[in-house]
């Protein structure tokens, strides 16, 4: 059951739209994410769901309850905002209890409570510690207490991670997503990294210029984007021009320029779509290279030059330029000892998966 | 309009309000008073411009008027250029943990009373004065130099004094604002530092020049108290005038058209001085 | 590289700066009726006459009321100002700042005149000490908004959006949250404003009723020859109380820049 759902959301600022439309439903103790491109409109959709921003029209149901009108104070949400918003004159300890004042707590009772978050998030023993005083990492941590003291039944957070650095960084996902599992609050995370977005998330909503393109699980918003541009915004995606060959026994065939011929399964066909886009996706994993010895490919197999490498340490990319073709297609090759990587200038043959191929609706 | 907006007016409104009754409505008056005119205790309402008349043709007016204009000039003139080096000094030479020691040291004596500082000045000026004593000691001087009391002289030296840290404050700030590295750059490229100095740093701090410019231009009409002091007959200004209309004459009107003329030529002149700076204000 | 000759020529002109502040004490400790060299020898005569000037009591008080009022006015304008211009897009921002910040540029006499015209011929009310009042705290509002604006710019807006989001009200956000954080400033404006008041005399001059303030009691005093000895004493004393008060003001700003864990960059002014 949904614990908020979001229904014909429209913001303007002044002229600019800012939110489109926004349609979804978000699932109690779900990890969900709003993805996009910087400006795409993330933070305002979060603080329209947090009572930070009025809607110019629509509706934001919270746990059954339509939300106009009740400011951020009384929601049932708490944000992580993404300077943090640490109180540098309190407190670590007082940060945290900063929500407990209106619960009408003993002092044993509120100071229990925020031992308790503290420990949650592995800064026992940091309360007495002067707020502007911590690293990013612990602001963070004080500042995701500080929220989830109060048992919010939605946390929001605000591209939280994007302040800390690389090592920090990952070592916080996990934290983040152990977190969630364990309180079992919905949690709603803004991140423009759409690697971040795939490593917690249980659902993905993709936005472009103030719209929801795709909402997915990970797996399938990888393997399955619904059109071209989500398709090139999560990961690396190649575009083939192909065309659509209606088969007497019903199947759907595609044929693809530089490649050849391709049946889809049903599965893997757009659902709903009355017509396909002339171009089809193909993951970079879903091309391989043909080395000396292997195997036979059979009929699904092209020639090409390689155009361009990139040595990553476990993967290498390819730039394949295929025969016929004018632009290179990139393909990903795990380095094992059998495996020589290939100079720049190689002639090489590639194969391809046909049932990872990706078809758009038109 | 949205509530941020109706949130914003309604908070600044106590403030714009106070402005409004006890500075826009007040200005509003005098200008008012200024086409009136007065007859002992009693003032003619009927619109005139005898007052202007009057104070463009009275030699003594146009004498004062033209007098005060020059004073301020030329203090803002000294001020300014006795100001910059010492700016510079501290924002270029000083180590940065040493800088706001020298801006307090600065500040220290303009929290001195102000009137007593004025005196204070006409003590050191004076015929037996701190300066006089000084230099006859020395043997520097056989008898006391007078020109530098009770004259225009001693009315720049002392405003100069007492408008030094309102120059040196603005011209500091823009200089600290100015990026290190645009100077090495200059450096780089092969200007040395008298070049790099006229072609990157003086328009860089152009804006706090010219805020020190208004900061000491416009309130220098308006003081009565070091011409009076120091100042002698030939170094009293258009405020005395104004202060004598009102408080010893009794004559508001013409007081009133004094003070729109003296604001109308400061004005006149900052504008014109700010538009030929224009392109540094950017 | 310490800037040789513009060493030089800074200390001179510190000289310059001190000059008339060092003959104050020497003035008010020497021992002889008239302000000129040479010293005559040390004396705290004219500090003991000050505690039996009547009328200088009279003026003090009248003064310290005058600036008490004048700073908790002018900080309160300052604050409403202040925050208003940093937290809030609204129609006329520009003009509407522009108009508040006037004072700092206008001609004190400008200032001056226009009330005592509206005051006396106008409104045909007497001359008071809330006439003295109204005018101070039109030139010091400006200077408690420059103070306070840099206070309130320095918050990150989303502390307060913090505060609501965990429960609190606006109201008590801006009491729990933003006050304390901007309480440094709001003592240093006040005390800033105190000291421009006590200290200001042109428009005093002009708008005082029949009890003067302190400023304008010493200017009588300065045509009194006798007198002035002890008007050294007095302004001795008032450098003091000054210095003290902005010690204390500077302290409040830094103990402010540390408490928000910011970086220390110079003086309030
Ligand atoms: N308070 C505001 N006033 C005007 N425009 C705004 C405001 N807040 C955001 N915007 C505009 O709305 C768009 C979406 O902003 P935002 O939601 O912050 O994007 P994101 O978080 O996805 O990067 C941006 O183009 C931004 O400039
Ligand atoms: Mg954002």
């Amino acid at each position: 059951m949904s614990i908020i759902s979001l229904q014909d959301i429209h913001k303007y600022y002044g002229d600019y739209h800012a939110l489109r439309g926004i349609n979804c439903e978000i699932g109690e103790g779900e990890f969900f994410s709003l993805l996009g491109p910087s400006g795409c409109g993330k933070t305002t959709l979060l603080r329209v769901i947090g009572g930070f921003e009025d809607v110019s029209s629509g509706a934001v149901i919270l746990g059954g309850q339509n939300m106009a009108g009740v400011p951020a104070n009384k929601r049932p949400t708490n944000m992580v905002f993404q300077s943090y918003a640490i109180f540098p004159h309190l407190s670590v300890a007082q940060n945290v209890g900063y929500g407990l004042r209106k619960a009408r707590l003993s002092k044993a009772e509120q100071d229990a409570k925020v031992t308790e978050a503290l420990e949650m998030v592995g800064l026992s023993g940091y309360g007495a510690r002067a707020a502007h005083a911590l690293s990013g990492g612990q602001r963070q941590r004080v500042a995701l207490a500080r929220a989830l003291i109060l048992k919010p039944k939605v946390l929001l957070l605000d591209e939280p991670l994007s302040a800390l650095d690389k090592k920090m960084r990952e070592q916080m996902q996990t934290e983040l997503r152990r977190l969630q599992r364990q309180v079992g609050i919905t949690f709603i995370l803004v991140t423009h990294d759409q690697e971040e977005a795939l490593i917690m998330s249980d659902r993905i909503a993709v936005m472009f210029e103030g719209e929801i393109a795709q909402v997915a699980a990970p797996q399938e918003l990888y393997r399955r984007p619904v059109n071209r541009r989500v398709g090139e915004f999560i990961g690396v995606m190649n575009f083939l021009d192909a065309r659509h060959i209606e088969g007497a026994d019903g199947k759907v065939r595609f044929d693809i320029h530089g490649l050849g011929k391709a049946v889809i399964e049903p599965a893997n066909l757009p659902q709903g779509a009355r017509a396909y886009a002339p171009v089809v996706g193909l993951r970079p994993e879903a091309l391989s290279l043909i080395y000396e010895g292997d195997a036979p490919p059979g009929k699904r197999m092209a020639e090409g030059d390689v155009a361009d490498l990139s040595y990553y340490g476990d993967m290498t990319y390819y730039e394949v330029l295929l025969d016929g073709m004018t632009d290179p297609v990139t393909i990903s090759m795990k380095n094992l000892a059998s495996r020589p990587v290939l100079e720049r200038g190689a002639r090489t043959r590639v194969t391809w998966d046909e049932g990872s191929l990706v078809v758009f609706g038109a | 309009m949205n509530s941020e907006a109706r949130r914003g007016l309604l908070l600044i409104s106590p403030t714009a309000v106070y402005v409004l009754l006890l500075l826009a409505a007040p200005l509003a008056a005098v200008v008012a008073f200024s086409f009136w005119t007065q007859d002992f205790l009693t003032i003619d309402r009927t619109l005139t411009l005898d007052n202007y008349r009057e104070a463009f043709t009275d030699p003594i007016y146009r004498v004062l008027m033209i007098r005060s204009l020059i004073i301020s000039g030329v203090v803002t003139v000294v001020t300014v250029v006795l100001a910059f080096p010492i700016a510079y000094f501290v924002s270029f030479y000083v180590p940065p943990e040493r800088k706001a020691l020298w801006i307090f040291l600065i500040t220290i004596p303009f929290w001195t009373s102000y009137l007593l500082r004025v005196f204070l000045w006409k003590v050191i000026l004076g015929f037996n004065g701190v300066l006089n004593s000084g230099l006859l000691g020395l043997g520097v001087i056989d008898e006391p130099i007078t020109f530098i009391l009770y004259n225009a002289n001693a009315v720049v030296i002392t405003l100069a004094h007492a408008f030094a840290p309102f120059t040196i404050l603005p011209i500091y700030v823009a200089l600290e604002k100015i990026d290190r590295s645009l100077i090495e750059a200059s450096r780089d490229l092969g200007e040395n530092r008298v070049t790099t100095f006229f072609r990157v740093t003086l328009p860089l701090a152009m804006p706090g020049v010219i805020a020190a410019v208004l900061i000491v231009f416009i309130p220098t009409i308006g003081d009565y108290v070091t011409p009076r002091l120091v100042g002698g007959p030939n170094g009293l200004m258009i405020s005395n005038m104004i202060q004598t209309q009102f408080l010893k004459l009794n004559n508001a009107p013409m007081g009133a058209t004094l003070a729109v003329l003296a604001m109308c030529a400061v004005t006149a002149i900052s504008l014109i001085f700010v538009f030929f700076n224009r392109r540094y204000l950017r | 590289m310490t800037g040789g000759w513009l060493r030089i020529y800074a200390i001179t002109y510190l000289v310059f700066l001190y000059l008339p502040v060092i003959l104050l004490p020497m003035f008010a400790f020497n021992d002889g009726t008239v302000i000129a060299f040479p010293l005559q020898g040390f004396t705290t005569e004219w500090f003991v006459q000050l505690a039996g000037i009547e009328a200088l009591h009279g003026a003090l008080l009248n003064s310290v009321i005058i600036a008490l009022t004048t700073a908790s006015l002018s900080v309160v304008l300052g604050i409403c100002a202040a925050r208003a211009s940093t937290r809030f897009t609204f129609p006329f921002k520009a003009p509407i700042m522009g108009a508040i910040m006037v004072p700092l540029v206008l001609p004190e006499i400008i200032v001056a005149v226009s009330l005592l015209v509206v005051v006396v011929q106008v409104l045909n009310l007497p001359l008071s000490a809330w006439t003295v009042i109204a005018g101070h705290t039109l030139i010091c509002t400006p200077f408690a908004i420059a103070i306070l604006s840099s206070a309130f710019q320095g918050l990150d807006q989303s502390l307060e959006e913090a505060a609501i989001d965990l429960g609190e009200t606006r109201w008590e956000a801006f009491k729990n949250i933003i006050l304390p954080l901007v309480a440094p400033g709001i003592v240093a404006s006040f005390l800033i404003c105190f000291t421009i008041s006590l200290d200001e005399f042109i428009i005093a001059f002009f708008l005082t009723g029949a009890e003067p303030t302190l400023p304008v009691y010493i200017w009588g005093q300065l045509r009194f020859p006798t007198k002035i000895p002890a008007v050294m004493a007095l302004g001795t004393l008032m450098l003091v109380a000054s210095l003290i008060i902005l010690s204390v003001a500077e302290f409040y700003r830094r103990r402010g820049v540390a408490r928000v864990g910011g970086k220390d960059s110079g003086g309030f002014l």
